[in-house]
């Protein structure tokens, strides 16, 4: 009876060896695999579903771990490209054994929104007052500082009660570096990164936890990604631009953000959108990137990395505006398109 | 001489008296039945060190940068890569103390309800359900904390007693919702089907001539309950507190979801406070840098040391319980 069971435990285990193994063993499939940020991860796996389907053989495999994960991954070369929504420090890509590009896919924009009875969508803030509420020096709604904006919305006398995330996100490196970069209180007070020491507030875990609060808190403000906003219905504030247009935030006002930026833009791509300039741009957004190697260790899997990458940049970005995310504007494309083509393996260029 | 050296003794006389053609195969099977469990036994054993010499050698470069003020420090700023715990720990230790405070009346109430009052269509559902509640995933018990405890104690609970008793320090400041009184109270829903279902088997083994004679020398049943209680059941209900506990200490999910996440140390059980699992949660995936994740993994084995120092305190007090209780029961 017992020698039985272990024989079929046996026969169990070598067909499930096999069937695992075969796939692997085939020809000419493979599979490339990442690590990194949530934030683009719905946009990535359509990506990688749509990019499998018209190359068959190649396979993905994408684990959303948090930037801080990608870019260690991706360090340690356990993984062929990293993604992430901070660039990397100068410090961090000290440690890396060799030269990495971040190449932007999609655009974010971080909305501010909020929770005022009888306020609809559309509170005008100013930079400075919501770098304020944010420190703490703004603790009611009626404050001169926001009335003096909205005439004719009747603001509430409550207490502002402030909300952020408070886990480690892509979302704070943008919001924190948006209000570092109008307002230097903040700056030098709190500064900017993925975790910050808030002044003020409640914490909340992710975009869902501060929603959370936001919502059912009467006179709570926070602050959420975009799709997020969109898809939730949530009551977003317009926020004032550096030509001094109160914009509220949509995926044309965060490309015009892009298309603003875009000139001025770094041969690395590591650079901030915040407060871009742009009579339409929305001040609050920023890339988000994949990291990949100059110098490939393998051909094949190069190869495809760089095909993809291509692909994505041009027929992926299609798919960048029904999932949210705000496409790359055409003069970044170009310019990337150039980067790709650095990518080599043993010398030798793989576009 | 024993035929194997690692034979105890008592063994050995017992397969002697066992016919002597089994013997050799009878000696095998129970030796490599001692040795595999052996094997298990030291499997727990090292699998604690290693994961105590991982969390020290992960630690070393906050250790040494920032030395005994990690656990002193209040200002948690990973900016400025200032690191001090003690928020964490302070949300840790006061957070999982006021889950006790509720879940041990509570959970106890219960069991003795259950096994002593309650008619007997009602004892298994009851006791069904309450057991149920150990098997939901905490995840589940942060978002049913946001979007129906919060709201709940937030209107019901934390405005009238801060509108009538707002001037104790306890129940000082605006009420928002997510608390460490929010925390206490979904950990301690938490904990009470460990308490209930360890008090209903302590209260069990109580031997029943006990009960009966308190009963027949015309004490009431509180009484019976009450002395029974009291010499018996006394350090098994403590070792079901400390199970609970042990939780409490442990449990991210559902506390970072209606803690507040805010690292301060205020005595007001309405403001928002930071537990020391809850922030190695929030923070691990996104962070970078060296001493950054360092304090972290610190923080880790900080929790580590907690649990160990809350464990061998409860045995010593359970240790100095136990022979009184048992002479209390014999007397």
């Amino acid at each position: 009876m017992k020698k039985r069971m272990a024989i079929g435990i046996a026969i169990f285990g070598i067909a499930f060896w096999i069937g695992g193994a075969s796939p692997a063993g085939a020809a000419d499939s493979f599979t490339v695999t990442g690590a990194g940020a949530t934030f683009p991860y719905p946009l990535y796996s359509k990506w990688f579903y749509e990019y499998s389907n018209a190359h068959p053989g190649v396979n993905f495999n994408y684990q959303s771990i948090g930037s801080g994960g990608g870019i260690r991954q991706i360090t340690a070369g356990t993984v062929d490209f990293g993604a992430t929504d901070a660039p990397m420090k100068d410090e961090d890509m000290v440690k890396l054994p060799g030269p990495i590009f971040h190449i932007p896919t999609a655009i974010g924009a971080v909305t501010v929104v909020y929770n005022l009875e009888r306020v609809k969508s559309g509170l005008k803030l100013t930079p400075d007052a919501l770098a304020n509420i944010y420190l703490g020096k703004i603790t009611r709604w009626n404050d001169p500082q926001i009335a003096s904006q909205n005439p004719g919305v009747k603001l509430p006398g409550e207490d502002i009660v402030v909300a952020h995330r408070s886990d480690g996100s892509g979302t704070t490196d943008i919001f924190t570096n948006y209000l570092a970069t109008v307002n230097p209180g903040w700056k030098k007070k709190v500064g900017r990164g993925k975790s910050v020491r808030w002044p003020v507030g409640l914490g909340g875990k992710g975009n869902e936890g501060v929603a959370g609060v936001v919502k059912q808190t009467p006179g709570a403000i926070g602050y959420v990604e975009l799709a997020y906003a969109t898809q939730n219905k949530m009551t977003v504030a317009a926020v004032r631009n550096r030509e001094g247009a109160f914009i509220l935030p949509s995926l044309e006002s965060t490309s015009e953000a892009a298309a603003g930026a875009a000139k001025t833009m770094p041969a690395d791509y590591r650079v901030a959108l915040v407060d871009a300039p742009g009579k339409g741009s929305y001040p609050i957004c920023g890339f988000t990137w994949l990291l990949v190697y100059k110098d490939q260790r393998d051909a094949a899997k190069g190869k495809a990395l760089v095909s993809f990458l291509k692909w994505a940049m041009h027929d992926g970005q299609k798919m960048n505006t029904p999932l949210l995310y705000a496409p790359i504007p055409k003069p970044v494309v170009e310019k990337v398109d150039a980067t790709l083509k650095q990518i080599q393996y043993k010398g030798k260029s793989l576009y | 001489m024993p035929p194997f050296p690692f034979f105890s003794n008592k063994r050995v006389t017992r397969s002697a008296d066992r016919p002597e053609k089994m013997k050799p195969r009878e000696n095998i099977k129970d030796l490599l039945f001692e040795k595999t469990t052996a094997l298990f036994a030291l499997c727990v054993l090292a699998l604690t060190l290693l994961l105590f010499a991982l969390l020290v050698r992960e630690s070393l470069p906050a250790i040494r940068k920032i030395g005994a003020s990690f656990v002193t420090n209040t200002t948690w700023d990973p900016v400025l890569e200032e690191f001090g715990a003690l928020p964490f720990l302070y949300g840790t230790v006061v957070s999982s103390f006021l889950a006790i405070l509720i879940a041990l009346p509570l959970g106890v109430g219960a069991a003795i309800f259950i096994n002593e009052f309650a008619p007997k269509w009602l004892k298994t559902p009851v006791s069904f359900l309450a057991e149920l509640l150990a098997a939901i995933p905490s995840v589940i018990y942060g978002l049913w904390g946001i979007f129906v405890l919060l709201p709940v104690l937030r209107d019901y609970f934390m405005k009238p007693v801060s509108r009538v008793l707002g001037w104790i320090p306890l129940f000082q400041g605006p009420v928002y919702g997510p608390s460490m009184l929010a925390a206490g109270v979904i950990l301690s829903i938490m904990i009470v089907p460990f308490i209930l279902s360890v008090s209903r088997e302590v209260l069990a083994t109580v031997p029943k001539v006990q009960k009966e004679a308190v009963l027949s020398l015309g004490g009431t049943r509180w009484e019976m309950i009450r002395i029974v209680i009291g010499q018996h059941c006394i350090p098994g209900i403590f070792g079901a507190t400390i199970l609970g506990l042990g939780r409490a200490l442990g449990e991210t999910m559902a506390v970072t979801m209606v803690i507040g996440n805010r690292p301060d140390i205020v005595l007001s059980l309405f403001q928002p406070g930071y537990s020391m699992a809850a922030v190695i949660a929030n923070e691990f995936t996104e962070a970078t840098g060296e001493l950054y994740l360092s304090a972290l993994v610190e923080i880790g084995l900080v929790l580590f040391f907690l649990t160990i120092v809350v464990h061998l305190v409860a045995k010593g007090i359970l240790r100095r319980m136990v022979p009184e209780a048992r002479k209390g029961a014999a007397r």
